[in-house]
């Protein structure tokens, strides 16, 4: 039982982020890897504030708006400087490991004995105690919901609609006398923030910031997408941001089903890749031709 | 009016690959005029439109439209009051989205895109309207995304689209040459249509000298920069297509082709 649930707790915080990738890589057509850099950062913001006794529920949206503010760099110098989109990204991710550092103050810092959005006064008093230990899952649930609706009510206003045609067909936003950059800008901008409340909310939930978190967090993003995608497919009424974030869960059950089966824990990174590289290829196996035809429509 | 003025246009300019497009390059359109626009390829009109619609930078000379200079007017901005249809019908519509969410964005244009809702319900009967008016059955299908439409059904959307809201200009990039001959002749008669219900200023660029001469007041021939043939009003009326056929084969004798 305390395995499924630790693989819930694990893949909603990462489904938080799949849902910035989900605009990023199937909306915006954009391979973003400063959200290996936006992660973190989200968890750096995080424990500088809680450790000032900022009250941690409003580190979510602070750390959404910081991570959005890096995304917004990445989608400047893409669009502004003309830097191909993943240069763009690295370079982000790169500055942004060193500006992590600085904003925590080291590469590893608990926040174990302070007040966190999964504990705290006002839950204590509110919460009985048969509760307890599916608490952090349902407060996560909460979250994941909320940030699923948020998204899925934004895609369809007029300026979501110009987002996904900013994928779809770029020439259309011209055409629509709408700067095809600024929408980009703004697609990176809402996907690193959801990279950074991701970020936020895990520190919270494991009690500290580790520096090496960041690493691989686009993969782990790039897999849900796909795997929830693929595995949703075939219902129609299934939204997308649904179908990534069930992606998300089972990416984290796979990995842990990997660990449980006798793989050390320092080999998360490599089942990680490996993983990914599985569901990459069967991914081409199925859908190969078809993408290819979809691309030629471009 | 749209004035164009000594226009200098080279590509790949201070290389060995050097090429002259444009050398001092006039024409003005006068407002109300569909103008269509024949020559082989290489010879400059699709260049011609995308240096009116800012896709490309001009080396020297000057754009003007009613007067006001919009050459250096990024291309975003002059689409404010410009429609353009490409030849690839894929260009003008959003393939992941629905019928119903393509024409929500059309008649959005010149509006802020905020956070109201993508669709205006009040508006959806209007657009089964305009859908009707194609004749193609569209107006049933709101819900179906255009990337599974047919290429003629998507170019008629495309030009729907891109004349919904109120513009100065449409731009046809050679829009029936990707489509079969008899879906190519209902959207060239809906063309006619359309332009002639939204009095539009239109340069229609085209291979097909038979709509170079059915339609439009106004006959452009292009050859290597130039306009060597232009025939307006009763000229343009009178011009067979013979005629146009004739000076073709000779400009393209010159070049030994």
């Amino acid at each position: 039982m305390s395995i499924v649930l630790g693989v819930m707790e694990e893949g909603l915080i990462y489904a938080i982020m799949a849902l910035g990738v989900y605009i990023t890589y199937k909306i915006l057509d954009f391979p973003d890897l400063s959200v290996d850099g936006t992660f973190p950062l989200g968890a750096a913001v995080t424990v500088m504030l809680i450790l000032k006794g900022v009250n941690p529920f409003l580190t979510l949206f602070l750390a959404f708006l910081t991570g959005a503010f890096a995304g917004c760099i990445t989608g400047i110098i893409h669009v502004k400087f003309k830097v191909r989109d993943l240069l763009s990204g690295i370079i982000v991710m790169t500055a942004l490991y060193s500006l992590n550092l600085r904003i925590a103050g080291k590469a590893n810092v608990p926040i174990f004995s302070q007040e966190t959005i999964f504990e705290n006064a006002w839950l204590e008093s509110m919460v009985s105690e048969a509760l307890e230990p599916y608490l952090v899952a349902l407060i996560l649930l909460v979250i994941v919901v909320v940030c699923k609706i948020l998204l899925d009510l934004y895609l369809n206003t007029r300026s979501g609609f110009l987002l996904r045609a900013a994928g779809d067909n770029d020439v259309l936003v011209t055409s629509l006398a709408k700067d095809k950059g600024m929408v980009k800008i703004l697609g990176l901008a809402i996907a690193n923030g959801f990279a950074s409340l991701a970020g936020c909310v895990y520190c919270q939930q494991k009690g500290f910031f580790e520096i090496s978190t960041g690493t691989g967090t686009m993969v782990i993003g790039l897999a849900s997408v796909i795997i929830g995608m693929k595995l949703l497919k075939r219902f129609n009424s299934v939204k997308a941001t649904t179908a990534v974030i069930t992606g998300s869960v089972v990416y984290k059950a796979c990995v842990s089903i990997a660990i449980a089966m006798g793989m050390a824990a320092s080999d998360l990174k490599l089942i990680t890749a490996v993983l990914f590289l599985v569901i990459l290829v069967v991914s081409n196996r199925t859908e190969g031709k078809v993408k290819i035809a979809g691309k030629k429509g471009k | 009016m749209l004035e164009l003025s000594h226009i200098h246009k080279y590509y790949n300019a201070g290389t060995v690959n050097e090429m002259c497009l444009f050398q001092d390059f006039s024409l003005t359109i006068q407002d109300g005029e569909f103008v269509s626009v024949v020559g082989s390829n290489g010879s400059g009109k699709t260049s011609m439109l995308n240096l009116i619609c800012g896709s490309i930078p001009l080396d020297s000379g000057s754009i003007r439209i009613g007067g006001k200079d919009i050459t250096n007017m990024p291309e975003f901005k002059r689409q404010r009051k410009i429609g353009r249809v490409y030849q690839n019908p894929a260009m003008g519509t959003c393939p992941s989205m629905t019928i119903l969410e393509n024409m929500s964005l059309a008649d959005n244009k010149g509006k802020p895109f905020d956070l109201r809702p993508g669709t205006n319900r009040q508006r959806v009967d209007f657009y089964r309207e305009q859908l009707k008016s194609l004749g193609l059955g569209l107006e049933d299908k709101m819900d179906v995304k255009v990337g599974v439409l047919s290429g003629g059904q998507r170019q008629a959307m495309a030009l729907l689209m891109s004349t919904m809201t109120p513009i100065e200009f449409l731009i046809l990039d050679e829009h029936t040459a990707a489509l079969d001959p008899k879906t190519a002749e209902i959207i060239m008669q809906l063309t006619g249509k359309i332009v002639e219900e939204k009095h539009l200023t239109t340069i229609m660029v085209t291979h097909n000298l038979r709509y170079a001469v059915e339609y439009g007041n106004r006959l452009l021939m292009m050859h290597q920069g130039h306009a060597v043939m232009d025939r307006a009003g009763a000229e343009k009326t009178n011009t067979q297509i013979d005629e146009i056929l004739e000076k073709f084969n000779e400009i393209s004798i010159e070049c030994g082709n």
